[in-house]
């Protein structure tokens, strides 16, 4: 079942490439301005690599959040989808994953290669590709809880990041905090191993939380 | 309702078809009463009771980027009957959609969107249908297909509840009436 729901939304992702590719560059352009803005000085652009990069991923993530639901609720699918015989929470996870792959694996493979613009270290950006990597299921699976709770309301877009991006703080702080300490030479470690225990955290509560509010929100 | 019973809800707009449809199928929670499916309760039931409901909106849920074939073989998917490639070519021709099916359903006209909607009732093998306006944007020919599918339905001791401003003669059945006002 979760197999159908994903490939049915990478297929309608992959119809609507225009979509995905505008989320990549976004990030893509916010993260080249900090070094533009702040010119050459490589101390400085060291140091707000890490913030820069995942603060970019945060509102990167915002653009496409707003899609994850809002398309299927407006031509009538996402009743379908709740009528199937099948635990709504499923279905979310489904779509979640599929959110993950089209919208966040983009900006966790460029990522390294933005990294160069802030005279970061090789190894420095292997530690952002993997603080993304573990980090950016949280975005899509909080983000859906967001998106479920907002579902047909006007205004929806700017509610859903006021909502949303205070959660996406903890994520933040472990995430650039990975990338900085290795930056610093310290272990990124801890900082990677409580980046995954939050992960672990909202993959255990964010599909059921999600699946109650789009009940919610069809009613 | 017992097997076999079709029940055709008439009504100005406004007055309630589309919410006591979305009530049966538990989209909405009654405000008072509930809803009961073989004696017990719905909300009880939870996902149990979808494997025995189609319902249909009068968003008839087609995925304007896939083509006909592929959002009739995921919904029927997603309801849990897998049908190959053929087999939905061949369901879509029984609609009329031949030639069309593999187009994006987006270049589809609306009736023909409402028919590889109604497709899946053809796949199907769920015991009570809710079809919520189904008629519209159809022509002669499909309102006439949807009258044979639904008499064949019942005659298979299926319940079918409809919603729809046309009058729908059925040849056979116990047809019922219920008129809602507001």
């Amino acid at each position: 079942m979760l197999r159908w729901i994903v490939w049915r939304d990478l297929m309608l992702a992959w119809r609507r490439r225009s979509d995905m590719l505008s989320t990549v560059f976004f990030f893509v352009i916010v993260v080249s301005l900090f070094p533009l803005g702040i010119g050459p000085e490589t101390q400085l652009l060291r140091t707000i690599a890490p913030g820069v990069v995942w603060v970019a991923a945060l509102l990167a993530s915002m653009l496409s959040l707003g899609r994850l639901f809002a398309n299927d609720y407006h031509d009538g699918t996402l009743e379908q989808l709740l009528l199937t015989p099948q635990p709504v929470f499923l279905v979310v996870l489904g779509k979640t994953l599929a959110h993950w792959i089209v919208s966040e694996v983009p900006l966790v493979v460029v990522a390294p290669l933005v990294g160069l613009q802030f005279d970061l270290e090789r190894q420095t950006l292997w530690i952002l590709f993997a603080s993304l990597l573990l980090g950016t299921p949280v975005l899509s699976l909080i983000g859906s809880v967001g998106a479920a709770l907002t579902l047909g309301l006007r205004g929806g877009g700017v509610l859903i990041s006021i909502l949303v991006l205070p959660l996406y703080i903890p994520a933040l702080i472990f995430g650039a905090g990975a990338v900085e300490a290795s930056i610093m030479g310290m272990n990124p470690a801890p900082h990677i191993y409580l980046l995954g225990a939050f992960a672990i955290v909202s993959l255990l509560f964010s599909p059921w939380a999600a699946a109650a509010a789009l009940r919610i929100s069809l009613e | 309702m017992s097997p076999g019973t079709f029940v055709q809800l008439t009504g100005p707009n406004g007055s309630g078809k589309t919410s006591l449809l979305r009530i049966l199928c538990g989209l909405l929670a009654p405000a008072e009463g509930e809803v009961k499916w073989q004696g017990a309760d719905i909300r009880s039931l939870g996902e149990e009771y979808f494997t025995s409901v189609t319902y249909l909106g009068h968003r008839h849920g087609v995925k304007d980027e896939l083509s006909a074939v592929e959002n009739l073989r995921v919904s029927n998917a997603l309801n849990g009957i897998e049908i190959t490639k053929e087999r939905a070519r061949a369901v879509l021709e029984q609609m009329g959609l031949a030639g069309r099916d593999l187009l994006p359903a987006r270049l589809l006209s609306e009736g023909q969107r409402r028919r590889v909607a109604l497709a899946r009732l053809l796949v199907c093998n769920t015991k009570l249908w809710l079809l919520d306006e189904v008629m519209s944007s159809l022509d002669k020919g499909a309102v006439a297909l949807v009258r044979s599918l639904i008499e064949n339905h019942l005659a298979g001791g299926g319940i079918a509840v409809v919603a729809t401003h046309q009058e729908l003669e059925l040849a056979s059945g116990l047809s019922k009436r219920l008129e809602l006002t507001t």
